[in-house]
């Protein structure tokens, strides 16, 4: 080692601080200018952070799971009712969906139509929350030799979570919707009047750009829209309610207090990234390169 | 100043830097285990995290466990972890770090109550240039209900961060 003077060695340590500081201002800047740099690094802190997540997450699941059930056993009853209800009405609903099944089937032989195609997907493992007050996103636990792309679609049971934001070699991380950088193109499934859905940070998003006198209701249903190529349409989003001051939000249909899994959709479009991430998306891999 | 102490063999070594790491070390585990999806379902980003307060107590305790260096450490790994913009983290945390140093001699010595009210005066300064500066480099006005509900998880609970660094340096005293 060195040897220094001490005087030397007080006037260096005193140094150290503002150094770092300066060094800050430095990092701010080059991650304004290089936007790629920072990426880089954070696609390999959660490469690296991944795996811990992962074993650490899942105990947290399963105490969470026994939590739930205490609670579960709470309130059975009530839930015993309201699920048989829900059932006979399913039901209900069963039929009519298989009997436009049929007739749908029958139209589309008479007029010779393709079938859509039935999109694939990935189901991944949510293992972190990294949420602050200012950036709402998840870490996913891929697995090595994945097929995720960035600009993927990523939806929990119910509706729309978020899109894929940056890909790691056995991470990935959601840009979640109720960020206040995502902005997401959807339509009024009642009326098919387009708006744009934008995160506010909270935990209802908010509707904006809507055309002159189609304002959407309280009430109805949300879903997206495949305005520009971004999005396939009519992925489940939210229903429109009245927020504070008037302002038109979307209750989302996902749970986004409980992700667990997400399934990300492979539609095969070449879609627009939030504004913050300038990379183009991957093109789609071909089966067998 | 080394001089006249027996050499130290790397078993002492090794056993001094361990313990010149422990507090860095459990600060990062803290914000590392903050990211973890909540045991009672709730809000999602609403964890707290521990590094303001894991910087101010070691800072305000015993600054020699917590250098500029690993203060800029977990600024950077914060800074990561939450893809916020780099360096924020890292200043803010700074910033702490540098006006806890100016300030110890006086609040070292009060009761803990008045040390609470401190940290709750400084995190708010420091939420505020924190707000002020996200807006300022995603140029435009943010939401403020968001960062002053962390504000008040961060400031409340303190106490319990400060308890388990409290038994930390016990241990480390008595080893």
């Amino acid at each position: 080692m060195i040897r220094l003077s001490v005087p030397f060695r007080q006037a260096l340590a005193r140094l150290v601080l503002p150094l770092l500081i300066a060094a800050s201002f430095g990092l701010m800047l080059l991650g304004k200018a290089d936007t790629v740099i920072a990426e880089r690094a954070r696609v390999a802190l959660a490469d690296f952070l991944v795996p811990v997540y992962d074993v650490l997450s899942r105990p947290v699941g399963a105490v969470q799971d026994a939590i739930e059930a205490v609670r579960g056993i709470a309130d059975i009853h009530a839930e015993n009712a309201r699920l048989r209800e829900e059932n006979a009405r399913l039901r209900r609903w069963h039929d009519v969906a298989m009997a436009l099944e049929a007739e749908n089937l029958a139209l589309r032989a008479v007029l010779n139509a393709p079938a859509e195609p039935t999109p694939g997907f990935i189901t991944t493992r949510v293992v972190a929350d990294t949420g602050t007050s200012y950036a709402r996103s998840v870490l996913l636990s891929t697995g090595p030799r994945h097929a995720v792309r960035k600009g993927q679609v990523a939806l929990d049971e119910n509706g729309l979570v978020g899109r894929v934001s940056e890909v790691g070699s056995r991470s990935a991380r959601i840009l979640l919707v109720t960020d206040i950088n995502s902005r997401i193109p959807v339509q009024i499934e009642r009326t098919g009047h387009r708006a744009i859905l934008a995160g506010t940070n909270g935990p209802a998003p908010r509707l904006q750009h809507w055309a002159e006198g189609s304002q959407p209701q309280p009430g109805d249903r949300v879903v997206t829209s495949s305005q520009a190529g971004a999005l396939p349409a009519g992925l489940p989003v939210g229903t429109v309610r009245q927020g504070h001051g008037g302002v038109l939000e979307v209750e989302l249909a996902a749970d986004m207090n409980r992700l667990t899994f997400v399934r990300l959709h492979d539609f095969g479009l070449s879609g627009i990234l939030p504004p913050e991430q300038v990379a183009r998306p991957e093109p789609r891999r071909r089966p067998g390169s | 100043m080394a001089v006249g102490l027996p050499r130290q063999t790397l078993l002492q070594r090794l056993d001094t830097a361990a313990h010149e790491a422990a507090p860095a070390a459990l600060a990062v585990v803290l914000v590392i285990a903050s990211c973890l999806p909540p045991l009672v379902p709730g809000q999602p980003g609403l964890i707290p995290s521990a590094a303001p307060a894991a910087v101010f107590f070691w800072t305000l305790y015993r600054p020699r466990l917590m250098s500029p260096l690993a203060v800029f450490g977990l600024g950077l790994l914060c800074d990561l972890l939450a893809a916020a913009p780099l360096g924020l983290n890292t200043l803010l945390l700074l910033l702490l770090h540098g006006i806890v140093l100016t300030q110890r001699r006086v609040l070292a010595r009060q009761s803990f109550l008045l040390v609470w009210i401190a940290f709750a005066l400084l995190a708010t300064a420091l939420f505020a240039v924190g707000w002020v500066l996200h807006a300022a480099l995603a140029f435009r006005v943010l939401p403020v209900l968001p960062p002053l509900v962390e504000l008040g998880l961060v400031i409340a609970v303190y106490p319990a961060f400060s308890w388990l660094f409290v038994r930390l340096e016990r241990t480390l005293q008595a080893a």
